[in-house]
């Protein structure tokens, strides 16, 4: 008897990975309410969501993710489009590559966050110096994929692209971009991962508005509740990046063997 | 010779090429001329710059020394009018293989692919991925792609050598009678001497770079297994096997140059 239940459980079911999170909400919001645990340390979860409720008709919360949302995507489309058109340049190009290359990897290893202070000195904390370090950021990964994905096209195919008559822009829209997309959109996913965490340090550093902007301004007045809800929205807005680009992957490479269990 | 003039196939003639790759001659002072419409078999040794002539008549690569005449006109670079099978079937796995098939026709028609890809007995497949073809009709695509366009000379680079025995057999009568149809000139590269036996009207064995002796096959289509069959067979086989220790230098490092 004891043996079946035991077996029963050991099925894989939808619940059995949600345990642990409901577990400890639960243990969490009842540590709180015993007042085991205070609430400038910890706020429960009951009054995080009531910050969110009250943030959300103060307006105060939609207002700063629309800020930082807004920069963070400003950022990547700067610095990711430039990445891109100098990974495909390269990629194209061996001479290119021979000018560029040592200077873009020489480049690489600053750390890109090391630049902050030098970043506010130049910018001050305005805008241009938050979308200076997410673009900086968000570069060097869609640049080396740009550069790897194009440098790494079957040659096999580039040659019979030729023999069918594909030149110039035709040879590269129909076999070499298609053949890099895989390693382009992987640098893209790893980018979007890189642009919240440039954004979220300096919008905390230096910030006049934003989710960062948000959480520090909290923390002078201790409003913990409200500083737990900055990071629970931060890191909701990283998953919802993630997921867009597993759609993108999910639509654009549905020819790639990874996707095609349905046909 | 007036009625081979109506083929569409092209005149193919080579005058004293010559190929080396850095100080590695890999064919020497080639001769070599392909009646319109004819179906020549090339074999030979790995290494012994099989492949290389090949890719020298597809345009692939330039003669280091000699003309490549197509029609009489000398050409360089790859011939519109020319086609390649490769070994593998370089499909481009992004697109379906209706639109692989579109690549090779004319204006990209649509219709031209469809019924090309009928020819071949795929066009059940002409909304699947290539990922999920396998071996044998992925190359059976890649065939309807390369004869979509009417080719005037289709260049085959051991495109079964991937291929399981049953599925090769029924490849090499596909392109037996696509050939009869279409009456293209064909160039088939091969190691497998009694494909090269069951399909070609001239056998060429190349030896060290060069052509070593040339075989006319004049068994009657399509060809059984008989003893025919097998006496050009064992002329072929037994000019291969006999050149096989070969401690001149220049094969040795030819081997490193089977493309």
């Amino acid at each position: 008897m004891k043996k079946e239940k035991f077996r029963a459980l050991a099925r894989p079911v939808v619940w059995q990975p949600w345990v642990i999170p409901v577990l400890t909400l639960v243990l969490w919001q009842a540590f709180g309410s015993a007042g085991w645990l205070s609430g400038r340390v910890l706020p429960t979860p009951l009054e995080v969501a009531g910050a969110l409720i009250d943030t959300i008709r103060d307006g105060v919360l939609l207002e700063s993710v629309r800020v930082s949302t807004q920069r963070a995507l400003t950022g990547f489309l700067i610095g990711g489009g430039l990445a891109f058109l100098l990974g495909l340049l390269n990629g194209m190009f061996p001479l290119a590559e021979r000018f560029v290359d040592t200077s873009v990897q020489m480049l690489r290893t600053i750390p890109h966050l090391a630049m902050i202070p030098l970043v506010i000195l130049w910018f001050g904390i305005g805008e241009t110096s938050k979308l200076f370090l997410v673009a900086l950021g968000v570069a060097f990964p869609i640049y080396l994929n740009t550069f790897h994905g194009i440098r790494s096209v079957d040659p096999g195919l580039i040659e019979m692209g030729k023999v069918y008559g594909l030149r110039g822009f035709s040879l590269f829209a129909t076999v070499i971009l298609p053949g890099a997309l895989p390693d382009i959109l992987l640098g893209v996913r790893y980018s979007l991962g890189i642009m919240w965490i440039t954004l979220i340090v300096a919008e905390t550093i230096a910030a006049d508005a934003g989710i960062g902007y948000m959480a520090m301004h909290a923390r002078e007045f201790m409003h913990t509740d409200i500083v737990v809800l900055c990071v629970l929205i931060y890191a909701l807005l990283g998953k919802l990046a993630d997921v867009a680009a597993r759609t993108l992957e999910r639509r654009w490479l549905k020819w790639h063997h990874r996707y095609l269990q349905n046909g | 010779m007036s009625v081979r003039q109506e083929h569409r196939g092209t005149q193919v003639t080579l005058r004293n090429v010559r190929k080396s790759f850095g100080s590695l001659n890999v064919l020497h002072d080639i001769q070599l001329n392909l009646k319109p419409g004819e179906f020549v078999a090339v074999v030979g040794r790995s290494g012994c710059g099989k492949s290389t002539l090949l890719r020298l008549i597809a345009g692939l690569e330039k003669p280091t020394d000699g003309v490549i005449l197509i029609d009489s006109q000398a050409v360089s670079g790859i011939h519109s009018g020319t086609r390649v099978l490769f070994q593998d079937s370089r499909l481009l796995p992004w697109k379906r293989v209706i639109d692989n098939v579109r690549l090779g026709a004319p204006n990209k028609d649509r219709n031209l692919a469809l019924e090309a890809l009928r020819q071949v007995g795929l066009e059940e497949k002409a909304g699947a991925w290539p990922a999920v073809l396998s071996g044998g009709q992925r190359q059976r695509v890649a065939l309807a792609r390369a004869l979509v366009g009417n080719p005037r000379l289709l260049l085959l680079d051991e495109p079964l050598g991937a291929l399981d025995a049953l599925t090769r057999i029924e490849m090499q009568a596909l392109i037996e009678r696509l050939w009869t149809e279409k009456q293209f000139t064909a160039v088939l590269v091969t190691h497998d001497v009694s494909e090269a036996v069951t399909l070609a009207d001239r056998v060429l064995v190349i030896e060290d770079g060069r052509i070593g002796c040339e075989v006319k096959i004049s068994l009657a289509r399509p060809r059984e297994r008989d003893s025919g069959f097998t006496h050009f067979e064992r002329i072929i086989l037994n000019r291969l096997l006999i050149r096989e220790p070969q401690p001149d230098a220049e094969v040795g490092a030819g081997t490193n140059f089977s493309i």
